[in-house]
């Protein structure tokens, strides 16, 4: 067992390093899309040449980022193929046809129109080649709106009914898939979490730009289109992140106790503002408090999840014990089963499973129908069959605690930053105070480390599930060699430490060049 | 080929010398492009072919076999 478990651990780990190296690139691509399109638009309508060139210049920065990070997330399939195959063959073309469609998309619409808009400068119409700068834009949104769906899709799985015969779950409903609530939150925080990045990117280098006192009109009109698109995409990510935390609370409850460090739920929950966790609490049951200090605003995380400022947020320990009153997706109130409940009803459905191949093998249809309609009842909560021990279901508090806080906390600062900017320039005072313009330059940093913290949010915290309440890690596994897993994970260390390194390198001295010389 | 010089071309034509020119007029394109292939020689002749197998592949040859091996998987994983 303890050579399952840390196959499952490198299996994860590679799929980790692999993703968050993926999430470096995604998330600019999307925010300095929007941000050249914003300016080429300018350009279009007013004729200035300083704003094609100031468009040329980000437009670079724009490639180099694509060229880098293009085809990184093509590991993760393999990954799927190799590491991860009973979760492969287990979500059948749920998973499959939203990632076929993206990259089908994505090579189609994202191919064409980058090519007209770095080869057709003067060789298409600036109407046309504005349209293939936006057309592009709109390309990497859809893109990552397929592989959102996908990853919605595990964190709450709508829209399948799992087939015992093929052992997969089949898509039933497209729409419920594509239009979940968890899918359109997710889609919107992330992209518009891009141009924050994005926004930010823009801002830093622009800084730099007046801090060496060089191009200062590119730089100050840079700052000024990042900062609206900075400032929009902010609020943009504060609302829909509010919406992704009462979905959270309604399918992922263990996640948001995790986000909180909230081990005792009550009514009127207090949401932390601040908080630093206890390194003596090693369980959920062990009585040590959780928080060493704390800072608490009455009542908002109630407010949050349950919409009613007196609602019940169920902590780990009520998530464990059960019996805490929930409203289903139709309204009706139920009381919440405990983990030993789920676990029971897991491994019935499991022995279901195995009753039905059997009954299937030896011809007998009736005792198949048995089994498979115990199957269909305890189904829901099949992944917990997996589970040994509750502490299983809890994911690594600590670590979903702080990046949610440190995700959050950026985001206000953010939100701040952007407005200072916009003040600083319609006052046109930006390059007066230096102080602030390595603040500017410093918080590109920053970006990168919000953006990997949400990331950290929605995935370390839905553990161990890599279906919610269906799948856990530990049964998506492939029976592979631990030391096969350990040996790529070392591989792509090296391989993306030197392409990260190769993209910083080629950055930076674009930056330094500066834009064409006119 | 300048963009005037294809104007009477069809359209196959013009869209092949528009990559052609676009291709040779790259400067930083050149770097970007290197670094393109060589990452997509790593990942699909290298890593793909020597480290991730296709590992239902190598244990089924049809779904049904496929099915069966996962549905074992499952339901033997851990024990009761």
């Amino acid at each position: 067992m303890d050579e399952l478990y840390s196959l499952v651990d490198w299996s994860r780990a590679q799929f980790a390093l692999t993703a968050m190296y993926h999430w470096l690139f995604v998330p600019l691509t999307l925010g300095l899309g929007l941000i050249i399109s914003c300016m080429e638009t300018v350009y279009y309508r007013t004729g200035d040449e300083r704003w094609k060139r100031m468009t040329k210049f980000w437009m670079n920065l724009f490639g180099v980022n694509f060229a880098l990070g293009v085809a990184t997330g093509i590991i993760l399939e393999f990954q799927f193929g190799t590491n991860w195959s009973n979760y492969s063959w287990f979500v059948g073309d749920i998973f499959g046809a939203p990632l076929a469609i993206e990259g089908i998309m994505a090579f189609f619409m994202e191919s064409t129109f980058i090519a007209i808009m770095f080869f057709g400068w003067n060789k298409v119409s600036r109407g046309a080649h504005l349209a293939s700068t936006w057309l592009t834009t709109i390309g990497a949104s859809i893109s990552a709106l397929w592989i959102l769906v996908a990853n919605a899709w595990m964190q709450n799985p709508v829209g399948m009914q799992f087939n015992p015969d093929t052992v997969r779950n089949e898509m039933v409903d497209f729409w419920s898939v594509l239009l979940s609530p968890v899918a359109i939150n997710k889609f919107f925080h992330s992209v518009t979490a891009g141009w924050v990045l994005g926004a930010i990117f823009v801002v830093a280098i622009s800084a730099w730009f007046l801090l060496r006192k060089r191009e200062e009109y590119m730089a100050t009109r840079s700052m000024k289109v990042a900062a609206w698109v900075g400032i929009l995409g902010i609020l943009f990510v504060m609302q829909t992140g509010d919406g992704s935390a009462y979905q959270v609370a309604k399918y992922q409850p263990m996640k948001l106790a995790a986000m909180e460090g909230l081990y005792e739920g009550d009514t009127e929950q207090a949401i932390i503002a601040f908080g630093v966790m206890n390194p003596e609490k090693k369980s959920y049951d062990d009585g040590v408090e959780p928080f060493l200090f704390k800072v608490e605003i009455p009542k908002v995380l109630s407010m949050l999840a349950t919409r009613d400022a007196e609602g019940f947020v169920p902590g780990i320990e009520d998530i464990i014990r059960g019996g805490y009153p929930i409203v289903s997706d139709d309204g009706t109130m139920r009381v919440a089963p405990s983990a030993e409940e789920r676990m029971a009803r897991g491994k019935a459905a499991i022995e279901a499973l195995a009753d039905y191949k059997e009954a299937r093998k030896m011809g007998n249809v009736a005792a198949a129908d048995e089994a498979a309609m115990r199957l269909n009842a305890n189904y829901a909560d099949f992944g917990y069959g997996y589970i040994t021990d509750v502490n299983q279901l809890i994911p690594h508090v600590p670590l979903v605690f702080y990046s949610f806080h440190i995700m959050v906390i950026l985001g206000g600062y953010f939100l701040l930053l952007f407005i200072v900017i916009l003040i600083l320039l319609y006052r046109k005072t930006v390059a007066r105070y230096k102080w602030l313009l390595w603040i500017f330059v410093a918080s590109l940093p920053l970006g990168y480390v919000c953006l990997q913290s949400g990331w950290i949010v929605a995935e370390v915290g839905r553990q161990p599930w890599v279906i919610q309440d269906i799948m856990p890690t530990f049964a998506a596994i492939s029976r592979v060699e631990t030391s096969a897993v350990q040996t790529t994970f070392w591989l792509f260390t090296a391989i993306f430490t030197v392409l990260l390194i190769a993209e910083i390198s080629i950055m930076i001295k674009q930056i330094k060049k500066g834009p064409e010389q006119k | 080929m300048k963009a005037e010089a294809l104007r009477g071309k069809n359209i196959f034509s013009r869209i092949f010398y528009f990559y052609i020119d676009g291709f040779r007029a790259m400067t930083l394109g050149k770097t970007l492009w290197a670094i393109i292939l060589i990452k997509l020689f790593i990942f699909f002749f290298v890593l793909k072919l020597f480290f991730f197998p296709d590992f239902l592949g190598s244990r089924c040859d049809t779904d049904a076999e496929c099915a069966d091996y996962v549905a074992t998987e499952l339901t033997t994983i851990l024990p009761k």
